[in-house]
């Protein structure tokens, strides 16, 4: 029988260290809608999202209410919107489809939805190409749509005609939000590697490899461990590892319980569990936090990317035996602007851009929600995704780069961006140029994988 | 059988115990197991009942407990089991 003490560690867990379930995504197949003509198309996507998603918000709700855990967001991933496009003829056809999949977001209550996106890993198609170029206009007009480009992966290499493209994309679409701080481009993210089951945005899309409907969940709690860990301050490695362990394993039983619950009432199947230490803005559910209990004294000091290491293989150790299917981009987050130990080591000046890229290398997905000077040429953002681009391809991971270069913004500004998107300072970018290098055409090799060394 | 874990948060005062029990008796739910501790202060408790026999529904009982709970000045929480059973046995 259930302990009081248990009950206690649980309820306190979530009323005082933020624990709760980050996501429940539900993940629809739109392959079925596709058309020859753009109105059929988008009304075949607006009906399939509105039947198969009719339920999702109310379920999570019922589960939140039923257990006491909060679910934060409901959300909606679906088909690389590129693939769906044989009717687009235009920019404006696949704004159109953008257009759609916010309405349909939010005639079902759900804050955001992913799948904005093209897989262009070793190439553009002519689709591929149009959905890229549209995307300034398409996050300009829209809420609640994600957008997400693949440029790379460890089996084809990099696209690098993407990267370039991606540079001045990424320009255009923080011009064309410059009223709200570039916000738009807090809506999209440039991956390499990426999953077909991630539950998190801004890159989470419903892959072809899945079938007609899944839910994901994602979990989270750094609060949690942060907590667990204040217990052992000045223990040593053995009985640091096994507390994240443990805390890793408890959270994610809650995730998987919350994943088979909404899969049952809404009776689609359950795909995976994301094992995620995902922080919010809010004190106390900080990731930075947790590598400063660790023992460096700000994010980005020495140590660092070792404490980050540890903590990432101990979420995941802990996590996949606490679920039946783990997937996903499963690790730490660092996002800068939504963890404010992240924000508070910027601001001390002990986390710069190339140690975040550095402690990418050991965690989930990479450089993310970063705010850098509105006046960075194309050509440095290309670079800058260039280089996430290959950590990820050379170590057989996911990476990925949300920057933001905020219009009419330097160095000692601040950026907000509101609500779980939180608020970032800019971050200085190496002055040095990369043009030669990225107006090169064409792609990146994809690495050899025998002879590692 | 349909296990639900009800906690009980707040300033200990006379009566919490039998204004809670009164109420589940009156809805025919079942007292499996009591346990109370103080903790920083604040008086504990916990009840594991049995709400198969009821004809309320559960999301009821949730609302009607928080309202008792608001008419003592305590916090009454209803959660169904398996959120602990998940967490803490495997």
């Amino acid at each position: 029988m259930i302990s009081i003490s248990e009950v206690i560690e649980t309820n306190e867990m979530i009323d005082k260290e933020n624990l709760d379930v980050r996501t429940i995504t539900l993940g629809i197949s739109l392959l079925d809608c596709i058309s020859s003509d753009i109105g059929e198309l988008n009304e075949n996507i607006r009906n399939k999202i509105l039947t198969v998603a009719k339920d999702l918000v109310s379920v999570g709700r019922e589960i939140e209410k039923e257990y006491g855990i909060p679910i934060v967001n409901k959300r909606i991933s679906v088909t690389p919107a590129a693939l769906l496009g044989a009717a687009c003829k235009s920019t404006d056809d696949f704004v159109s489809i953008a257009k759609t999949l916010d309405s349909a977001a939010r005639e079902v209550g759900v804050n955001i939805i992913g799948g904005f996106t093209a897989l262009s890993a070793k190439g553009m198609t002519r689709t591929d190409e149009l959905l890229i170029r549209s995307i300034p206009e398409a996050l300009s007009v829209t809420d609640r749509v994600c957008s997400s480009v693949v440029v790379g992966s460890t089996k084809t290499g990099i696209d690098m005609d993407a990267v370039r493209l991606m540079g001045s994309i990424i320009k255009e679409t923080a011009g064309k939000t410059a009223d709200r701080d570039s916000a738009g481009c807090s809506k999209l993210v440039v991956l390499c590697n990426a999953p077909d089951d991630n539950p998190f945005m801004a890159g989470a899309f419903h892959g072809v490899t899945e079938a007609d409907a899944v839910i994901n969940v994602g979990v989270s709690g750094p609060g949690v461990v942060k907590t667990a860990l204040e217990k052992v301050r000045g223990k040593d490695f053995e009985i640091l590892c096994k507390t994240i362990k443990d805390t890793a394993f408890k959270v994610t039983r809650v995730g998987q319980l919350v994943a088979g619950e909404a899969s049952k009432r809404l009776n689609v199947p359950f795909g995976i569990v994301d094992l995620s230490l995902a922080p919010t803005p809010a004190v106390g559910d900080s990731v930075a936090d947790i590598l400063q209990e660790i023992g460096v004294e700000y994010a980005g000091a020495p140590g660092t990317t070792a404490a980050l290491a540890l903590l990432n293989d101990q979420v995941k150790k802990g996590g996949v035996m606490a679920a039946n299917y783990v997937g996903g981009l499963s690790g730490a987050f660092i996002p800068v602007s939504e963890d404010q130990g992240m924000v508070t080591a910027v601001e001390k000046g002990a986390l710069s851009l190339e140690k975040l890229e550095a402690m990418t290398c050991v965690c989930s997905v990479g450089l993310d929600m970063i705010a850098i000077p509105g006046d960075t040429p194309e050509t440095t953002i290309s670079g800058i995704i260039a280089d996430e681009m290959a950590l990820g391809m050379v170590n057989q991971k996911t990476t990925a780069v949300r920057i933001i270069p905020v219009i009419g913004k330097g160095v000692g500004d601040t950026v907000e961006f509101g609500g779980l998107f939180g608020h970032a300072p800019i971050m200085s970018v190496n002055p040095f140029g990369c043009a030669d290098f990225v107006n090169r055409t064409g792609r990146i090799p994809a690495p050899i994988h025998s002879f590692k060394n | 059988m349909r296990k639900i874990i009800i906690t009980v948060v707040g300033k200990d005062t006379v009566g919490i115990i039998a204004k809670v029990c009164t109420y589940l008796a009156n809805n025919e739910i079942n007292i499996l197991d009591i346990s109370q501790t103080i903790v920083s202060g604040f008086f504990n408790m916990m009840m594991i009942v049995d709400i198969a026999g009821s004809k309320k529904p559960f999301e009821d009982v949730q609302h009607e407990l928080d309202q008792i709970g608001d008419e003592i000045g305590v916090q009454i929480r209803c959660q169904r089991e398996e959120i602990f059973e998940g967490m803490h046995r495997i």
